[in-house]
């Protein structure tokens, strides 16, 4: 799905629509790959990195970034009101007794303001039917092989809200700054197909 | 005594029917009990809008699910968000 669709039946007939919508004046020529660049500039993985690195330097943020996340990470100035409108964001947080992993098993949405462009994995229908039923199999192809205690939890972004994972911080990263533990968050890490 | 039956740790059974159009209730949790865990805001019916009928915005919830209610295998859980047009409450025995 991530592949180029240039020659598709679908791109022919967005393309018909954009020609028709810019013929009646509806839309100035351009405008819609001007709208997505805009979308996604800004978007990165570096985004979601820096949320987690905070919260695992103050408590107290993490705290507000589980209750109410969309206005905690106004406090690291990113926001999810980059598209047509605001999208609720929740995050959860990966413990000693719960492992979370995010899916959208009904098409590929995705928190893309603060990760970037999904992988093209997190699209594929393999990933998208399979981590639903067997969690633990997927992430074991993904290296990832929790103890047996360790409950899983998986969010299926089926409609408004969009999931991010907030990873355990490694051991032995006391005496990290900020910024350095932010170079330890993957992008598998905050979707939950990785520890960190 | 509160009067709405909506409200986190409700028990309620999703929508069992396959709808002929669009729907945002995956069919692996169709007819299925879980548990509300948190509402998501308010959002007129995707069903709604992809037939392009007007809808008026309903709650939307986060409801958890026992993957084996879902799979009849796994220890997991599956959280789903779904529109409370999907759901009904259960009556607990008194």
């Amino acid at each position: 799905m991530s592949d180029d669709h240039g020659s598709s039946v679908i791109s022919a007939q967005v393309r018909h629509v954009e020609s028709l919508l810019e013929s009646r004046g509806l839309l100035d020529a351009g405008e819609i790959d001007t709208r997505i660049d805009e979308f996604l500039a800004g978007g990165s993985p570096a985004n979601g990195a820096r949320i987690v690195a905070r919260a695992w330097v103050d408590p107290g943020f993490a705290e507000r970034l589980l209750a109410d996340a969309n206005s905690a990470i106004r406090e690291v100035g990113l926001s999810m009101a980059g598209g047509l409108q605001e999208q609720r964001l929740k995050v959860v947080a990966n413990t000693a007794d719960e492992h979370n992993v995010v899916v959208c098993t009904l098409c590929s949405c995705y928190p893309i303001a603060l990760l970037g462009p999904s992988p093209g994995w997190y699209k594929s229908e393999a990933y998208r039917s399979r981590v639903v039923r067997d969690p633990r199999g997927v992430l074991a192809e993904f290296g990832v092989e929790l103890p047996a205690g360790t409950s899983v939890a998986v969010w299926d972004a089926s409609a408004e809200s969009r999931y991010m994972v907030l990873p355990r911080r490694p051991d032995g990263t006391e005496g990290l700054a900020e910024d350095e533990l932010a170079a330890l968050v993957t992008r598998k890490g905050l979707i939950g197909t990785a520890v960190v | 005594m509160g009067t709405d039956p909506f409200a986190p740790g409700v028990r309620v059974r999703t929508r069992a029917t396959d709808p002929a159009g669009h729907t945002r209730l995956p069919r692996y949790a169709r007819g299925a009990v879980g548990v509300l865990v948190e509402q998501a805001g308010r959002h007129p019916l995707a069903d709604d809008r992809a037939r392009g009928v007007p809808a008026d915005p309903q709650p939307v919830w986060h409801v958890r699910f026992a993957a084996a209610d879902l799979f009849g295998v796994g220890d997991h859980t599956v959280t789903v968000e779904l529109w409370q047009d999907y759901l009904t409450p259960i009556e607990e025995a008194p």
